[in-house]
């Protein structure tokens, strides 16, 4: 508890926190997130975090386009999503107020910083009149802090600091004054700035008061009255932890295949966002033997993926938007081959361009059946950061096992957005035996490229195996020898083989969650998952009885999946495209499923969902 | 491991599958003279890789018995890099042809030979689409009267090799389908060199443009319009009775004279050693078009560095690493 001359703030215990820090692009919100992330995370919550970057690079500072955000939610519980509305608001400037205003509930607290509310600053932000002297913040409790000022003057005294160094510690100031009023302690986050800015003493001195000056703001000023504390979580299942977005997660999937299949990781990738960050965390591991190629183009870097799968590597291409339109003649040609190689489809919404910094799911209908010719793909999708890892595993075991090309879709929310898992234990990975051919069946039997397992996979042989040369191709393969073939009834033969092989893909069955009474499912695929549960747990708590299960083969489907939506009078299912996987679902199971589909370039919200729910339960 | 050394013949490079050209294509004597070639590399047929792209020319991985991928149009040189990325114990070949190399996969050939990956490749020009029945080509010369360019193609023509050495190719040279001792000679040099090699084939297609190079490869012509390039020689070429040299001439423009009437001194040495791609170029643009007097052989021929030459090969990590992988960063335990 924290004491002002013997005058004891106000304590509060809050089971779940929503803050979001907003300010200008160079205002350092991801940095001072990413850090109340980290002590939030080691002060043993649990936690659900989504940075949120403005689609302009350099967008004029202090405009609206320039608003970089980042929203965490943490609880003494476990908790699904990063969180729809924020409890607190911090804004950096006038353009990060009115950018996030709509956002909060009446009554959420808005912490700003005073010292940039200038004339210019207000009318840059495309305000008409000063937001705090007209009534437009009534709703809410608003903190006016002089930050600017505040950390200039901590900061004045010590030696070598310039006011630019104080300027660019605001951000920290800011970190500091929420840390107090969480309860978070300080020395998680000063450890982290000395290790940072070991090169830099006098920087890493102004980080160090900034922060200290931010933390006793709050202790000390009478403006914010009450301390909130939300305990550590106690349902947390034991084991070691680390903070992860699923951008290190897929990576870390990636690299676990390697490692469980004994073949090199070769990535090609050509910068797009939201996938360049996968690449760039991939590039980050060549001492540990994985391999990265910037291609030329899109259609490049899913060729080099091919062309390393041939060679006997894990071949993986990432890509995202158009790039995915790119690389489709490739991935034919992966179909007609029979090899392994990983698509990773980081969705962001379209068409063309689109919104390439906003999440969607409307590449479902693409991975499916977006290719010329009947070349059907194995599906794999993503359900939350952590799950990541084991989605790009999944993928990585059906592509070897089956030599198959496999789409496994995430999308920019789940990139970006982190939460902590619980590292798994390497001994307990399952392992992914490639069955590489490496002599002749006997002497003088020649090697049937197209001879196949019980699986239907074809029988793989690399470059450097003597005896077994052969060569393969576009062209329709003969049965068994893999030599080109134009009759008509091979061809037959041919794609009835191919589609039989995807089709008897051994994936797990669909599991279902709640009410065993329920008469509605709310099904989902993808990074829904968690608006979907934390939905539904809202809803029953209204009284609602409600199912839901979770999608993430979605080619093939779970062997069960027919039966359990079968066994409800209503399925919803909520995504974020017009309907896409419903679609899908109607024609082949005759079930008459009610879409909830919104595109509007955000996750779904619990809120929405348990609306939703409520709508059709009552 | 045998340390016996293993000699290999032509036939171990052939394979069963049935050519399928039509009859007098240019592309049988190239592929006798690759597969009469490969037994000099002394590398075991297991250890080369042909990747092809579509078109005529694209079929000819098929007729190799070695390892092949017969892949899409134009990505022949981006499906080799990865599995030059993937594998540096190979030798790998890309076969190509116009259409494929410089129109559809044009990006691709650039970027490999910016990168120089060690790969050889290919490229038979014929000078039309032979495979799709006869369109104009990005090396169909202008006015060329095809299906598709019914009043004649107005577009211009791509000089493969002025496009090479654009791309600051390392290796660049230029040979004729119908001279089986050049052309054994320009692949042995480009299986020589480290890094990329782009090996311009001139191939004849009887059926849609027939006697696209019969000014280099008749019997009367031939002496007259072959320039042939000779590292350390002076360029001079031509019947005895009519000698020509080209000689540098203003704003480093070179011209073709009589050698009679040469200045000794202005007659060009042919150094494809030389760094400058400066004088090559030069040399390849002496003829836009194969009509006239043209330069074959290697035009270029300078170290550089070679693509992930200074990484070692891709490797899987062990256990211990990715579990130190795994682990990397702020952790926390939970009891
Ligand atoms: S069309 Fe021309 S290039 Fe093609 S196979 Fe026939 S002759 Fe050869």
């Amino acid at each position: 508890m924290s004491m002002v001359e013997g005058r004891p703030k106000r304590q509060e215990v809050r089971e779940r926190v929503v803050v979001r820090f907003a300010g200008d692009s160079g205002d350092g919100m991801q940095l001072a997130g990413d850090r109340f992330t980290a002590a939030t995370a080691a002060f043993g919550n649990d936690l659900a975090t989504l940075p949120d970057f403005p689609a302009e690079i350099r967008a004029p500072a202090g405009t609206i386009g320039g608003v970089s955000a980042f929203q965490i939610h943490f609880a003494s519980r476990d908790i699904l999503t990063p969180g729809d509305r924020p409890n607190v608001l911090v804004a950096m400037n006038p353009a990060a107020l009115r950018a996030n205003l709509g956002l909060l509930d009446r009554g959420a607290t808005i912490i700003l910083n005073e010292d940039a509310f200038t004339v210019r600053a207000i009318q840059k932000a495309g305000y008409t009149s000063n937001p705090l002297e007209d009534d437009s913040l009534d709703a809410f409790a608003v903190k006016r802090v002089p930050m600017t000022s505040l950390t200039q003057a901590a900061v004045e005294a010590l030696e070598d600091v310039t006011t630019r160094d104080a300027q660019k510690s605001r951000n920290v100031f800011a970190l500091g004054l929420i840390s107090w009023l969480y309860d978070r302690p300080l020395d998680h986050t000063e450890a982290w700035i000395e290790e940072k800015f070991a090169k830099k003493p006098h920087v890493a001195a102004a980080n160090v008061a900034a922060l200290r000056a931010g933390w006793s703001f709050g202790e000390t000023s009478e403006l914010i009255d009450v301390q909130v504390s939300v305990p550590a979580a106690t349902d947390v299942p034991p084991g070691t932890y680390r903070n992860v977005n699923g951008t290190q997660t897929t990576a870390l999937g990636l690299i676990a295949a390697s490692t469980a299949s004994g073949l090199p990781l070769v990535l090609g990738a050509y910068p797009i966002t939201p996938a360049s960050e996968l690449l760039h965390e991939l590039s980050r591991h060549a001492k540990l033997g994985v391999r990265t190629v910037q291609a030329e183009d899109e259609i490049a870097a899913a060729s080099i993926a091919l062309g390393a799968a041939f060679g006997g590597s894990l071949g993986v291409t990432s890509t995202s938007g158009p790039g995915m339109d790119l690389k489709t003649e490739t991935i034919g040609l992966a179909v007609m081959l029979e090899l392994p190689m990983i698509i990773i489809d980081v969705q962001r919404a379209g068409p063309s361009t689109g919104l390439p910094t906003k999440t969607e799911q409307s590449d479902l209908l693409q991975a499916l059946h977006g290719r010329h010719g009947e070349s059907p793909i194995p599906v794999v999708a993503a359900s939350t950061p952590g799950q990541c890892f084991d989605a790009a595993l999944e993928a990585a075991r059906i592509a070897i096992r089956y030599r198959t090309p496999v789409i496994l879709l995430t999308d920019l929310f789940l990139a970006n957005s982190s939460e902590p898992w619980k590292i798994p234990d390497v001994g307990e990975l399952p392992g992914i035996d490639p069955h590489l051919r490496t002599k002749p069946s006997g002497p003088d039997e020649p090697f049937l490229p197209y001879s196949r397992d019980d699986d239907l996979a074809r029988a793989w042989a690399i470059p450097g195996t003597p005896g077994l040369q052969h060569r393969i191709g576009g062209l329709e393969k003969a049965d068994l020898t893999g030599a080109i073939s134009y009759e008509g009834p091979n061809h037959q033969r041919m794609t009835d083989l191919r589609a039989a092989k995807v089709a008897g893909i051994e994936v797990p069955d669909v599991e279902v969650h709640g009410d065993e009474d329920a008469t509605l499912l709310v099904l989902g695929w993808g990074s829904s998952r968690g608006a979907i549960r934390a939905g539904a747990r809202r809803a029953r708590e209204s009284g609602a009885k409600v199912a839901t299960a979770h999608l993430h083969n979605l080619n093939p489907l779970p062997e069960n999946l027919g039966d359990v939506l079968r066994s409800y009078d209503r399925v919803l299912l909520p995504e974020m495209n017009c309907g896409q996987l419903a679609m899908v679902l109607r024609a082949k199971y005759l079930v008459d499923i009610e879409s909830y589909s919104r595109v509007e370039g955000r996750p779904l919200f619990a809120p929405e969902i348990e609306q939703a729910i409520l709508e059709r339960t009552s | 491991m045998s340390t016996v050394e293993t000699t290999y013949t032509k036939a171990d490079f052939q394979s069963d599958a049935e050519t399928r050209w039509c009859p007098g294509c240019g592309d049988y004597a190239i592929l006798a003279a690759v597969q009469g070639f490969m037994p000099e590399l002394g590398i075991p047929p297991e250890q080369i890789v042909f990747v092809s792209g579509i078109g005529c020319a694209g079929r000819f991985s098929y007729y190799m018995d070695t390892y092949g991928m017969h892949g899409i149009h134009g990505r022949g040189p981006a499906l080799a890099t990865g599995l030059a990325t993937a594998r540096e114990d190979l030798s790998i070949w890309v076969v190509t042809g116009d259409g494929d190399a410089l129109s559809i996969g044009g990006n691709h050939l650039i970027h490999a030979l910016r990168r120089n990956v060690p790969v050889n490749i290919l490229l038979f020009n014929n000078q039309i689409y032979g495979l799709t029945k006869g369109q104009a080509s990005p090396t169909s010369e202008r006015g060329k009267v095809t299906k598709s360019t019914p009043f004649g193609s107005s577009d211009a023509p791509f000089n493969p090799v002025s496009l090479a050495l654009g791309a600051d190719a390392s290796f660049v040279a230029r040979t004729l389908d119908k001279d089986k001792k050049h052309l054994a000679a320009t692949l042995r040099a480009a299986a020589a060199h480290p890094g990329a090699s782009l090996v311009e084939i001139y191939q004849n297609c009887p059926v849609f443009n027939d006697g696209a190079f019969a000014e280099l490869t008749d019997k009367d012509h031939a002496a007259l319009n072959q320039i042939r390039l000779v590292a350390g020689e002076p360029v001079v070429f031509g019947p005895e009775d009519r000698r020509r040299a080209v000689v540098h001439g203003a704003d480093g423009d070179l011209a073709i004279v009589d050698l009679a009437a040469a200045d000794e001194a202005s007659i060009v040495v042919h150094d494809p050693t030389r760094e400058n791609p400066a004088l090559a170029f030069a040399l390849s643009r002496l003829a836009s078009h194969p009509d006239g007097p043209t330069p074959i052989g290697v035009f270029r021929d300078v170290e550089r560095h070679v693509y992930a030459s200074d990484t070692p090969p891709p490797a899987v990590p062990s256990a211990e690493q990715l579990d130190g992988l795994l682990h990397a960063g702020d952790t926390w335990t939970v009891a």
